[in-house]
């Protein structure tokens, strides 16, 4: 065994069955998630004729199409209904397990692997879309994939991948109240760009990443290629092993010992050598928010609005040089495999409670058991005395593919990961931000600094 | 998917940084199976507007998009790649490109075409008011443009698949050994990361 080695090359030599001459390995996937938006993919499998090589390592999780208010209805249209029963139609056929709308394990399919113990580190895991980085929280290879790709895992569990550099992100410091993983993300993407990780996996590492829960690496892994990477990976430390243990799918018993031994090994070894490396302190951090059209366009919400671009302004009606905070929002969404886990929905209960929302607003949370876990928690009563919609899992307003769309020229704080043009909707303002954020704003109506509406609270 | 090594055709313009593929398909067309074509959804809110660059008549026909710095960026939807093939396009131009949009494109026959930001606006130049044919031989990684000639420098892994029209389901069937050797081993060796079925009948 060579030395020096990357928590890549672990992961990646793990699972390479063989290399080409030109570099490209096959490699293992270990865990091959599915949702209604493979239906490309599976259509490529009939054309063909061809079955699914391992369907005990694929999972089917309808999260994309599924309506969150009404799911007695099955879907907002014929199209979209037909798009959920195309996926139960695919699992079926496919010995293919399905966790549909009614299944209480339901949810977004970033939120629902972890939350069931598929996800665990030393993993490669695949699925068509694009934020299946956020996996790598747990050391996992987890890479988001095409169609032509999805079919491939299907018919061969492998997968071609010539292996990428590594980029080493390193936060030291402390986050200071009301600043989140969601602020760590968008601040380094705005400083390095929407393609500054481009063509890299990311691993972040840091005395500020050793202090992170779950929930918030996997906010930080889940906005990598937001920065442009495909992976983003932590490498695996004792807050991994605390929130696997006792998962259904997780190993048990002397299975787990085996486990525990080989995720030990998971880190990059400390003289391991990477193609670039950023370090940035995060003491500095202020709430952050987007007021463009790209990941990048993000700015602390003490900022003013920048001018460099004019086109995204128009679109997002804004002027140049016109302070951030205090542009009015329509409307607020808290959602997506970004932001709706248990720990999201804490943070914008702990600012809502008590206040009443000044705009409407909508609460996806991002699976049932989250859903489960925060009605519990009493998290469901703070969000509808606020007035605020309290509904079922799935992608919803994020990517509006089951209907919950933000009109044109509507403004959304919201808690996902892409304020694209149209994104949310045709002519759709979004402004990303955190869940406390968000949660400030529809107080307010406005883009708020959530800083001083802490005080005396309980933050979790 | 028959391969290809050279073509020549009209090219136009897009000089706008970060077309994500929310813009070059927004998600309400993809539920579409493919078979209906995917072209007319091609940049489709975007062209609303009629001074779009695609939706000028010398546009009509073009095979080669030339436009800005991360293309393609964000998700990983595959049906951005089928809506630029669908509506004739063979190879997009561009400074830089999202990484799943790249491998995507190499799997469907379209040719991401990496050029230095200052060659990239050379281009627009050429092509500003005006509708031109550009050459490309992918295998020589040779541009030309009227007097323009560029070089360029593509993944020879991206190069052979598009120049065999490959198909990587095919390709893997020479492996079908190996990888049932790695599945036993691998079975044996990481007995942990294998899930336990739950008892729960979840098929039928």
């Amino acid at each position: 065994m060579t030395t020096r080695q990357t928590l890549l090359d672990k992961l990646w030599s793990s699972h390479e069955i063989t290399r080409r001459a030109d570099g490209v390995s096959l490699l293992w996937v270990d865990r091959h998630l599915v949702h209604e938006g493979s239906h490309h993919a599976f259509a490529k499998l009939a054309e063909r004729g061809l079955s699914v090589a391992e369907p005990s390592l694929t999972l089917a999780v309808a999260d994309h199409y599924v309506p969150v208010r009404d799911r007695a209805s099955g879907g907002a249209s014929a199209q979209i209904r037909d798009m959920i029963s195309r996926l139960t139609r695919n699992a079926d056929a496919h010995g293919i397990e399905l966790l549909g709308l009614d299944d209480p394990r339901q949810g977004i399919v970033h939120v629902v692997g972890p939350e069931l113990g598929l996800t665990l580190p030393g993993l490669l895991i695949n699925c068509g879309d694009s934020h299946t980085s956020t996996h790598g929280a747990f050391g996992a290879l987890a890479f988001g994939i095409g169609a032509t790709e999805v079919a491939h895992v299907l018919a061969t569990q492998t997968i071609w991948q010539k292996k990428p550099p590594v980029m080493r992100l390193t936060f030291t410091g402390r986050l200071g109240p009301g600043v989140s993983a969601k602020d760590l993300a968008l601040n380094w993407i705005a400083k390095l760009g929407a393609d500054g990780a481009r063509g890299h996996a990311l691993e972040y590492t840091g005395s500020l990443i050793d202090g992170l829960s779950m929930d918030a690496r996997m906010t930080l892994c889940n906005l990598s290629i937001e920065g442009g990477a495909r992976f983003g990976m932590i490498a695996p430390d004792a807050t991994t092993l605390n929130y696997i243990r006792g998962r259904a799918y997780a190993p048990q018993g002397c299975a787990l010992d085996r486990a525990e031994e080989a995720w030990a090994k998971l880190h990059s070894d400390a003289d391991a050598g990477f193609a670039r490396e950023v370090t940035i302190d995060a003491s500095e951090i202020v709430p952050i928010v987007t007021w463009g059209t790209r990941p990048d366009q993000a700015a602390p919400v003490t900022a003013a609005v920048p001018d460099d671009a004019p086109e995204a302004l128009e679109y997002m009606g804004l002027r140049a040089g016109q302070p951030i905070a205090g542009t009015p929002v329509d409307q607020v969404f808290i959602g997506s495999c970004t932001n709706a886990r248990i720990e999201d929905l804490r943070a914008a209960a702990a600012v809502l409670a008590g206040r009443r929302a000044q705009v409407p607003g909508l609460v996806a949370p991002g699976s049932m058991e989250v859903k489960r876990q925060a009605e519990q928690e009493g998290l469901d009563l703070i969000f509808i005395a606020a007035g605020l919609d309290w509904v079922s899992a799935g992608c919803s307003m994020c990517v509006g593919m089951n209907g919950d769309l933000v009109a044109p020229g509507k403004r959304c704080a919201s808690t996902t990961n892409r304020n694209f043009r149209g994104r949310q909707g045709p002519g759709a303002r979004t402004h990303l931000m955190s869940p406390a954020m968000v949660a400030a704003a529809a107080i307010t109506g406005k883009i708020t600094d959530v800083r001083p509406m802490l005080a005396g609270r309980e933050v979790a | 998917m028959t391969g290809w090594t050279t073509h020549t055709g009209r090219a136009v313009s897009l000089p706008i940084d970060g077309i994500d593929t929310d813009q070059i398909i927004p998600a309400r067309f993809m539920s579409q199976p493919r078979s209906k074509g995917y072209g007319h959804f091609l940049l489709h809110d975007l062209r609303d507007d009629s001074d779009f660059p695609l939706n000028n008549p010398a546009a009509k026909g073009a095979s080669i998009l030339v436009s800005g710095r991360n293309f393609g960026s964000g998700s990983s939807r595959e049906a951005a790649v089928y809506a630029l093939v669908d509506a004739g396009f063979r190879a997009v131009i561009a400074p830089s490109f999202g990484d799943i949009f790249s491998s995507n494109a190499v799997n469907n026959g379209l040719a991401p075409v990496q050029l230095a930001e200052e060659e990239v606006n050379a281009l627009h130049r050429a092509l500003s008011n005006r509708a031109m044919s550009v050459s490309l031989d992918i295998q020589k990684g040779r541009l030309t443009l009227g007097e323009i000639e560029f070089g360029f420098h593509l993944d020879p892994v991206w190069t052979q698949k598009l120049v065999e029209g490959w198909d990587d389901i095919d390709l893997t069937r020479a492996w079908a050994s190996k990888i049932a050797a790695f599945r036993s081993a691998d079975r044996a060796g990481r007995d942990w990361a294998w899930p336990k079925r739950q008892a729960k009948d979840t098929a039928h």
